[in-house]
């Protein structure tokens, strides 16, 4: 277990209101269904889990969250940084991409569908800021620097492009570039799914960190059962397209209730 | 006697394994006893009687089919029962009430000693300055060389992992803090500090709750015993290793 | 637009309407170009016509200058900044033989002047039309492919990408690098792609007195300028824009503060130093010259 020894948490999950808060989501195509009848809140600071295994349903659910696909029913509130709630479908797209490069981070799980590849580190990182209209390159390239610096990639790669970067590196980058406008809601897909092992290591304990110091809530999509324990406070278990369970993360992968869990759980070898 | 900090009230726990076509291994009932400030009660009983899976319990890492475990919250006095299964309950009473110092370090990757055991601390919004000193302190104190306060716990011995863990769950002043058996890989020396740690919690009237099979360690810590042998719901069949017997695929 | 009398040179030939485009395409192209007006920098697709040429000689130029053109108008065509260069030499014939119109080389003269390249040394006046041959319309496909997304950034005013590529020049360069193409910002608004013009030229397309026209062919799209639109270049506060200067004179007539061209002079690493604009730099040496 894992209770003892590994939560992040500086900032304080039971601070206030739910900041996103998602009620009868269900998505369909067509006849057939990606997800159903999936309710959660995520307080702010809070690292929630989506685990299940492939075609489960978590990554639609996860896009669905996000605003990157349409619900069939059901609603998806967040609490913007005035402190009001909206109901996601009722924002304009350009409130919604707004939130989308301030607010909120999204970490793929392929470094290339979250990074342009044909731009430096540097500017990888900066075009977040641009976007959100700063025009001091001095200030950028600072700002650019010292996230870099806390994703461990060498200050003398910051004119390289993603291109000639590895695995790990790029994974770093995305993050980086997601967190450098200091968003409050982070999701991520399978974030550590194409790493190996090792460089995998590098990349959880560094989310854990930044998670930790920033205070960041974070919806996270995997399969990895480890990368759940270690992440997550909560997780919610999918299979089919719906939650069969739900709860604290050690108490769900310890002490499992619903016979998938126990499948899931009873699937990967002891470590 | 001071009110209790920890009340647990008629729990019942079995397991039902889907995995074996739903077998139900029955593991405790009317389990009931309560600590309170300054007591260190023992749980006692042959192995596989459930002990562990109490405490397991009582941390809120197993779910409990029935009863109640009531956690005094040290921000408002109030108990509040952390056996019902709310998440966030158990995160909020974990974060300031109840602390818990397993058996085995899970190591996480990359992660100094150091701030392993500061963790907790930051987590309570301590500066990281202090929170390390206190850390390093507390190491010193458990006789971790320094040279390994810099290094992650994975490549530790059993020993070393162990002192880690101890000094990670002593650190804070939880007013509940469980134990399982702490001293278990420890040598003489170290197993006195310990030993002087708990006397030094149970002054500071914090109230304990261990497994300890060590009976020279037991001897000296124990305000009481709760013999958990009255509790078994295996009715004289021991469930041997619960944990290792669920987690076996078919 | 001229519709007076006719100074024409050479007869149309039976075969083409006036201007070679039929009356119908023609009304097409100037609604593209009043919607183009009515919203500087915007992009405003029009139904781009096959053009007895091949992409690349400036089809879409050629079409708004179609459009646009009367049987009292002057037309001056420049490539480049000359008036004798092929490409200005073919459009040129092309309207005199589509047309019948006058043409002419003096920019003072032209009521419509079609340029690849160049703005005239010589600033334009109220009345005059500037027509640019562009390529590539869209000043954010370097960096976003897809068009269905770079017209949702356009919509949301989803700039930041432009500095972007800003940044990668100071990043590899030390400074803005982009020489031409640089972008700019109309009215506020719209993030506009100036055509492959020297950044040199930048400055005299911002509150221009004359009314200036984009056209794109192979792209299929037309935008515009109205007369003293504001229109600045992209810049950051610590790298602000700047032209590109010059230390020598012209070789040739000895005007300074105007956009040279380096003209080689033998192989053995001989050159000179000659205004681009050919029409500014004959008028400046026949004034010179009493």
């Amino acid at each position: 277990m894992n209770a003892d020894a590994t939560f992040p948490g500086a900032a304080s999950p039971d601070a206030a209101d739910p900041i996103l808060s998602v009620r009868g989501l269900e998505k369909r195509y067509g006849e057939r269904i990606g997800c159903t009848d999936v309710s959660f809140d995520l307080w702010p600071g809070e690292v929630l889990a989506i685990v299940g295994e492939s075609g489960s349903g978590k990554t639609t659910l996860l896009n669905c969250i996000s605003a990157r696909r349409a619900p069939s029913a059901g609603t998806v509130s967040y609490r913007m940084r005035d402190g009001v709630t909206r109901d996601l479908a009722a924002l304009g797209e350009a409130e919604r991409r707004v939130l989308m490069r301030t607010d909120w981070g999204f970490v793929h799980q392929n470094p290339i569908d979250g990074l342009r590849m044909r731009v430096s580190a540097g500017a990888n990182v900066g075009e977040r800021l641009m976007a959100v209209g700063d025009r001091n390159y001095g200030r950028i390239r600072a700002t650019a620097a010292d996230w870099l610096a806390r994703v461990e990639i060498p200050a003398d790669r910051i004119d390289d492009q993603p291109t000639a970067f590895s695995g790990g590196m790029r994974q770093r980058l995305q993050i980086a570039r997601n967190l450098v406008t200091h968003p409050r809601l982070v999701f991520m897909d399978e974030p550590t799914g194409g790493l190996d092992v090792s460089v995998q290591a590098r990349v959880l304990d560094l989310l854990r960190g930044l998670v930790a110091d920033l205070g960041l809530a974070v919806v996270i999509v995997t399969h990895d059962l480890a990368v759940a324990r270690l992440l997550s406070q909560r997780i919610v278990v999918m299979k089919d397209g719906t939650v069969v369970e739900e709860g604290l993360t050690d108490r769900v992968l310890d002490d499992p209730r619903h016979p998938y869990t126990q499948l899931l759980v009873a699937s990967i070898p002891e470590s | 006697m001071n009110a209790p900090l920890l009340d647990v009230r008629s729990v019942a726990k079995a397991f039902r394994m889907h995995l074996r076509g739903g077998l139900e291994l029955p593991v405790v009932r009317d389990v009931s006893f309560a600590v309170a400030p300054g007591e260190c009660v023992v749980l006692g009983g042959p192995s596989g009687v459930g002990k562990s899976s109490i405490l397991r319990m009582v941390y809120g890492n197993y779910g409990v089919d029935a009863g109640a475990i009531l956690v005094r919250e040290r921000e408002t006095g109030a108990l509040r029962d952390l056996g019902a299964g709310d998440p966030r309950a158990v995160i909020g009473l974990r974060r300031g009430s109840i602390a818990y110092v397993s058996q085995f370090l899970r190591a996480v990757p990359r992660v100094p000693a150091l701030d392993v055991v500061a963790e907790p601390l930051l987590g309570r919004g301590i500066a990281r300055a202090e929170a390390q000193a206190r850390a390093a302190a507390m190491l010193h104190r458990l006789n971790l060389p320094a040279a390994l306060h810099g290094l992650p716990p994975a490549t530790f011995s059993g020993g070393e992992k162990q002192r880690v863990n101890i000094a990670r769950g002593f650190l804070t002043d939880h007013p509940v803090l469980l134990l399982d058996e702490p001293t278990a890989s420890l040598d003489a020396e170290n197993r006195d500090v310990v030993v002087a740690m708990i006397r030094e919690k149970l002054d500071g009237g914090t109230a304990i709750l261990g497994i300890f099979h060590d009976e020279g360690v037991r001897d000296r810590v124990a305000t009481r015993i709760v013999d958990v042998a009255s509790f078994s719901a295996g009715r004289g069949r021991p469930v041997a290793d619960t944990r290792e017997a669920r987690h076996a695929s078919p | 637009m001229r519709t007076t009398a006719m100074t024409a040179a050479a007869t149309p030939g039976p075969a083409y309407n006036f201007a070679y485009l039929d009356e119908g395409t023609k009304r097409m192209i100037r609604r593209a170009i009043l919607k183009g007006i009515a919203v500087p920098g915007y992009q405003v697709p029009f139904a781009s016509r096959e053009m007895p040429m091949p992409y690349g000689w400036g089809t879409g130029g050629v079409q708004v200058t179609a459009a646009i053109l009367g049987p009292a108008d002057v037309l001056k065509v420049i490539d480049q900044g000359a008036d004798d260069t092929t490409n200005a030499v073919s459009i040129r014939a092309f309207f005199r033989k589509t047309a019948g119109i006058a043409t002419t080389t003096r920019t003072v003269e032209a009521t419509i002047v079609q340029t690849r390249h160049r703005i005239p040394e010589t600033p334009l006046a109220a009345g005059q039309i500037i027509v640019y041959q562009v390529p590539i319309p869209e000043p954010l496909r370097f960096l976003e492919p897809r068009e269905t997304e770079t017209r949702t950034m356009h919509a949301l005013e989803e700039y930041g990408l432009m500095h972007v590529k800003l940044y990668e020049d100071i990043a590899r360069h030390g400074h803005i690098a982009t020489t031409y193409a640089y972008p700019v910002k109309v009215e506020g608004r719209y993030v506009m792609d100036p055509s492959p013009l020297p950044k040199f030229d930048n400055p005299k397309m911002h509150r221009s007195p004359a009314l200036q026209l984009f056209g794109a062919g192979r792209e299929k799209r037309i935008y515009a300028l109205p007369p003293y639109t504001d229109v600045r270049s992209l810049d950051f506060e610590d790298h602000p824009f700047t032209v590109q200067s010059f230390t020598e004179p012209c070789a040739v007539c000895g005007a300074r503060n105007v956009y040279l061209d380096e003209v080689v002079t033998d192989d053995r690493g001989g050159r000179m130093f000659v205004c681009s604009d050919t029409d500014h730099c004959g008028t400046r040496r026949a004034e010179a010259t009493p």
